[in-house]
Formats: C-alpha cells, sequence, structure tokens
C-alpha cells in the first residue's frame, strides 16, 4: 500500500488512469495525487480548469480527462511532482511518451540516453529524451520527456541521468 | 540604551514577518527582532517548492517566499525598523523586554508584543546518540542550504513526516546518498507525494521500524535498525543493520515558548500543537493582554498557517493599541477563512482538535 511504502500499488493506480479511448486520443494527465491534503498549486495552473476539487483545497485532485489537453502547464507547478503527462499517440510504433517534473542535476539534453526507473527506483530500460522544458518561469524544476515502450507507460515514473 | 515602540514583533520568520507588516501597514510603529543574521526563519533553508493554498504562494520556493515577504518589509521601513542577530532575552514588568546584539544590551519598551519564536527540533533516545554525525533535520539543511556544505555522504533518515521526507528529498537533490528512510508507525506521516518522489529516486522506506543504536567510534559508520510491533516494541530477531556516515533525526518539533513563560502567560499542554503552548484566543491573543503569538510558537503548523495567524497578530495587536479599525477587521476576517479551509479535511483533524482545545480551555480562564 502507498501509505506503508511510499509506492503506488497498481490497484490504488487505477481511478487515476485515462481510460483506453481517451489514451488513444493522445496527450493527457496522470495525477498521482491520492490523498486528502492542503494542496491546490495543479487546479490554478491549468488553462482549461481540467483539475477540480470537490470540496475545497483539502480535497485531492480531480481529474476531467476530456478537457485535458495534455498541454503540460500543471506539471512543473506540482509540489509533489505527482503529474505526469502521457502521449500513446506517439508516430513510433510500440512507444509512447512520457514526462514528468525532474529537479536533479545535471538536467538531461534532448537526445541523450538515461535509465527509466519504476516507483522503487528499480531499473526498467533505457530510454531517450525526446524534449526537456526549462524555461525560468519553470523556475528550475524541468519537464523532461523520454521515448518509453509502450506497455511500460504506467510503471516507469522516473530516470536517472 | 533604550528604545521605544508600539508593536515590539519577536522573530522573523514567516509569523513575525506577515505580522511585522501588517501592523506597520496599519500604521503602528514596528520594532522586528530576529536572532538570526537573515531573516526569514525556517524559509530560508526551504529550497522546495511549498505545497498550501495557491492564494498563499503555493507553488513557490520557501526562501522565494522569505524574499517576497523581506521586500515587504523594506517597503515599509518608514514605520517598522528591523534588526537582526538580535535576540529577545527577557520579558519586565511595565511592557518592557531586554534585546542583545552583537554589541548592545538594550531596552525596548512597547505597548503590545507580538512573540514568534517558531520552535525548536526533538531529539530521540537510542545508544550512541551522542556520536558525531548524528544531526537533527534542522541542522542538515541549516549546512546544506544555508552554507553548501554536504552533512556527510551517506546518510540514514530517522522520521517519515513531511520533514524528513523534505530534507531526504534535498539531501539527493544535492547529490548525498540517502540509504533509507525510517519510521516506527506502520504508515507513513507525511505528505504521501513526498514520499513516492524519494521512493522513485531509490530510498528504501523502512515503516514499523526503529533505531536500535549508531556504530562507530570517533564518528558515525553505521546503524541498527529493528522491526517494532504494534506497541512499539523491538521484535526479536530482525535486527538489521545499515551502513552511513550520518544520520539525521526527524522527529517532530516543539515550540518554543521560554519567552511566553517568562510573560506570565498560561500555559497549555496539547499534544497535537508540539507540546506546551500559551492559551490565546481567536486574536491571538494570550493570558497576558500586552502579549500577542503567532506561528510555530502557538502550535506546529504550517508556514501559509504561521503568515495567516501572523497576519491575525499584527492586526488585533495594531487595535489593542489604536481602537477598532475597518482595516484591521478585514484583513482578520480574510486570514480566517483561509484558515478555515486550509485546516478542513482529514488532514487537518489533529490541527483542528488542539485549535479547538485552546480556544476552549481560554473561554475557561
Ligand atoms: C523541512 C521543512 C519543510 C517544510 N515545508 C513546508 C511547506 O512545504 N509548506 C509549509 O507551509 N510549511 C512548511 N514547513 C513549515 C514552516 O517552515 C514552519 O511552519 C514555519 O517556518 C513556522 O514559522 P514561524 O514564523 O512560526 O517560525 P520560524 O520560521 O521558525 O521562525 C522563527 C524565527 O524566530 C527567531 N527567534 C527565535 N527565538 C528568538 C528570540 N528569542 N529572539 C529573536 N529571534 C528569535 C528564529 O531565529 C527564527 O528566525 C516546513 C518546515 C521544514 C523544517
Ligand atoms: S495537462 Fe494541461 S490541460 Fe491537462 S490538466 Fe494539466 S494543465 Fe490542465
Ligand atoms: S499540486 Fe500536486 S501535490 Fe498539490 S494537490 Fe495538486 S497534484 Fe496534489
Amino acid at each position: 500500500m502507498l501509505k506503508n511504502t511510499g509506492i503506488i500499488t497498481s490497484e490504488e493506480l487505477k481511478p487515476v488512469l485515462p481510460p483506453q479511448n481517451r489514451l488513444e486520443k493522445g496527450p493527457v494527465a496522470i495525477i498521482e495525487c491520492l490523498q486528502d491534503i492542503p494542496c491546490d498549486p495543479c487546479v490554478s495552473a491549468c488553462p482549461v480548469k481540467a483539475i477540480q476539487m470537490q470540496s475545497g483545497i483539502t480535497d485531492r485532485p480531480q481529474l476531467d480527462f476530456e478537457t485535458c489537453t495534455g498541454c503540460g502547464a500543471c506539471v512543473p507547478k506540482c509540489p509533489g511532482l505527482a503529474i505526469f503527462i502521457v502521449n500513446m499517440k506517439h508516430n513510433v510504433p510500440g512507444k509512447a511518451l512520457l514526462s514528468m517534473s525532474y529537479e536533479l542535476l545535471p538536467v538531461p539534453a534532448k537526445d541523450q540516453e538515461v535509465d527509466a526507473l519504476d516507483r522503487t527506483g528499480k531499473f526498467v530500460c533505457k530510454a531517450k529524451v525526446a524534449r526537456v522544458i526549462n524555461p525560468p518561469a519553470y523556475d528550475r524544476t524541468a519537464v523532461v520527456t523520454i521515448e518509453v515502450p509502450a506497455d511500460r507507460i504506467n510503471d516507469i515514473r522516473s530516470i536517472k541521468v | 540604551m533604550s528604545r521605544n515602540t508600539e508593536i515590539f514583533v519577536i522573530g522573523g520568520g514567516p509569523a513575525g514577518l506577515s505580522a511585522a507588516i501588517v501592523a506597520s501597514q496599519l500604521g503602528a510603529r514596528t520594532l522586528l527582532v530576529d536572532d538570526s543574521a537573515r531573516l526569514g526563519g525556517q524559509l530560508i533553508k526551504q529550497t522546495h517548492r511549498f505545497f498550501g493554498s495557491s492564494n498563499r504562494d503555493a507553488g513557490i520556493r520557501g526562501i522565494t517566499i522569505a524574499e517576497m515577504l523581506c521586500k515587504e518589509v523594506k517597503d515599509a521601513s518608514d514605520r517598522l525598523t528591523v534588526l537582526e542577530n538580535t535576540a529577545a532575552v527577557g520579558f519586565y514588568a511595565n511592557k518592557e523586554a531586554g534585546i542583545l546584539s552583537q554589541d548592545a544590551y538594550e531596552r525596548v519598551s512597547y505597548q503590545a508584543a507580538i512573540v514568534c519564536t517558531g520552535a525548536t527540533e526533538n531529539s530521540l533516545t537510542f545508544e550512541n546518540n551522542d556520536l558525531p554525525g548524528i544531526y537533527g533535520a534542522g541542522g542538515v539543511q541549516t549546512l546544506m542550504n544555508v552554507h553548501g556544505i554536504k552533512p556527510g555522504r551517506k546518510i540514514l533518515m530517522v522520521g517519515s513526516g513531511n520533514i524528513g521526507l523534505i530534507v531526504s528529498y534535498q539531501l539527493l537533490q544535492a547529490g548525498v546518498e540517502v540509504v533509507g528512510l525510517v519510521e516506527g508507525m506502520p504508515t507513513i506521516g507525511g505528505y504521501l507525494v513526498h514520499a513516492s518522489k524519494i521512493r522513485r529516486l531509490g530510498v528504501p522506506i523502512y515503516t514499523s521500524h526503529t533505531i536500535l543504536k549508531a556504530l562507530g567510534e570517533t564518528g558515525v559508520e553505521g546503524a541498527v535498525l529493528c522491526r517494532v510491533d504494534e506497541r512499539f516494541q523491538p521484535v526479536p530477531n530482525t535486527e538489521l543493520m545499515i551502513e552511513c556516515d550520518c544520520i539525521c533525526l526527524a522527529v517532530g518539533l516543539t515550540p518554543l515558548i521560554d519567552l511566553f513563560q517568562q510573560a506570565q502567560c498560561r500555559m497549555v499542554h496539547v499534544g497535537e500543537l508540539g507540546g506546551l503552548v500559551p492559551l490565546h484566543d481567536s486574536a491571538m491573543r494570550t493570558t497576558n493582554p500586552d502579549v500577542f503569538v503567532a506561528g510555530d510558537a502557538s502550535g506546529i503548523e504550517e508556514a501559509t498557517t504561521a503568515m495567516l495567524g501572523g497576519r491575525i497578530a499584527g492586526a488585533r495587536a495594531f487595535e489593542s493599541i489604536h481602537g477598532k479599525s475597518p482595516k484591521a477587521e478585514a484583513i482578520v476576517e480574510e486570514a480566517r477563512e483561509e484558515l478555515r479551509t486550509l485546516r478542513s479535511g482529514s488532514t487537518g483533524e489533529r490541527i483542528r482538535w488542539g485549535r479547538e482545545r485552546v480556544l476552549k480551555e481560554v473561554g475557561a480562564c
């Protein structure tokens, strides 16, 4: 269980995974924030109001998968680094794109090969960096996009440069 | 020498800065003292993005929040005097206090004091806990984030509250290996998003475990952990040796309250708030009518709530001198509403209980 180990189980993950028909349409967010905590920067970060909290700031975020455009604006604003963007509509067969916040040094460069890690920090596979966004407005939280095997998209959650 | 002020704020963390800003903006002559070299309290060590309400700076790094508050302090400088490296060391009768800077001891006479001294770190008893290389989390943060010094190469963290989780993350960012995080409870104490963050960087989290002893002769060389049962008793034959050169204790904070006791404020013990706190009403006024309180000194909570409590204390202290003010009332109303939403929900439950107990006891005296 997440609350004993810090690792989200596949059972716990289910409610926040976008449905198959939404995944096929292109990039969408997965918000792995499963506890009621007094935090809400994700809500105001979203330009299309896809993230809501039913009973205010102490609720957990609810994502409307259909409204979400997968733009990624919420990713670097989340202090829990809990938001990921998956893009299953990638033009390389068998591959998908995964974007995440990255706050360690060195920040990888585009096309660099990095280790893709799972939720326990274990090596899954090598992955190519497809994009790095690190503008001053992100205040040193880079958003790194890697190309991963499509069938490991829900396992990979970290990288080692 | 002696100084004269209307409002005397002790402590320049988020609570004290907010109190001083509000009091001076409303028009009171204000003096703020802080015993460290740099204003901001805990905030100057917080390089991570804050959780909390985006109305109140969440998503922004703690150190940036400190800079924003310091700018407001500067803008108010015609009414607000700031003394750094200056500690408040005691209260006298007749609304006087003593302050000690590096080269002088002075008396301050004030009309209302707002005490925002924050908290001290708890320690833990285990064999060899006095070996060099065993630090509190605050010490580790000061070394690392204020002075740029790594506390060690391989560090073991004890305590899975938000401080243990966040300091572990900051250590990883500084390039220090975190060999594990130990927690006596079966569940992680802090926010799970912070736990997942360090877990996926490979840090094992040992819940239902405790530290039995530190190993080493002249410094830390390792630690022995063991499993604990529901009553926190060590389970035999579950010992586990971990190699490390540093142990960091993040096992809670206790409000720093000496000044209240000296000012003869009535104290109450509330476990949910971290121990003894001065009784205070919803205006943040203690049982000594000239002394107000805000921030962690009124109960361990967060920077966001410390700032809001500070704003209430600043506004009410102003009114205690200058009489009712609609502007002050508006500040208090706004802050109260924000506090209410921040403390709602299940994570705010303990704090709510604690706060309610303090208010009830005030009503009774
Ligand atoms: C690792 C860590 C992570 C945190 N993360 C978050 C977060 O993400 N979000 C959040 O909202 N909160 C967070 N907090 C909590 C937050 O930092 C504190 O709750 C907040 O700083 C309390 O503010 P304060 O003004 O009451 O006290 P402090 O910030 O402790 O300031 C007290 C000040 O008073 C000074 N002082 C004490 N005694 C005297 C004296 N006698 N004379 C003069 N000066 C004195 C001290 O030197 C200090 O500068 C975190 C804390 C830690 C340790
Ligand atoms: S990815 Fe863009 S549209 Fe989707 S929730 Fe985040 S900010 Fe909103
Ligand atoms: S900003 Fe991140 S941690 Fe905060 S509520 Fe949103 S998803 Fe959760």
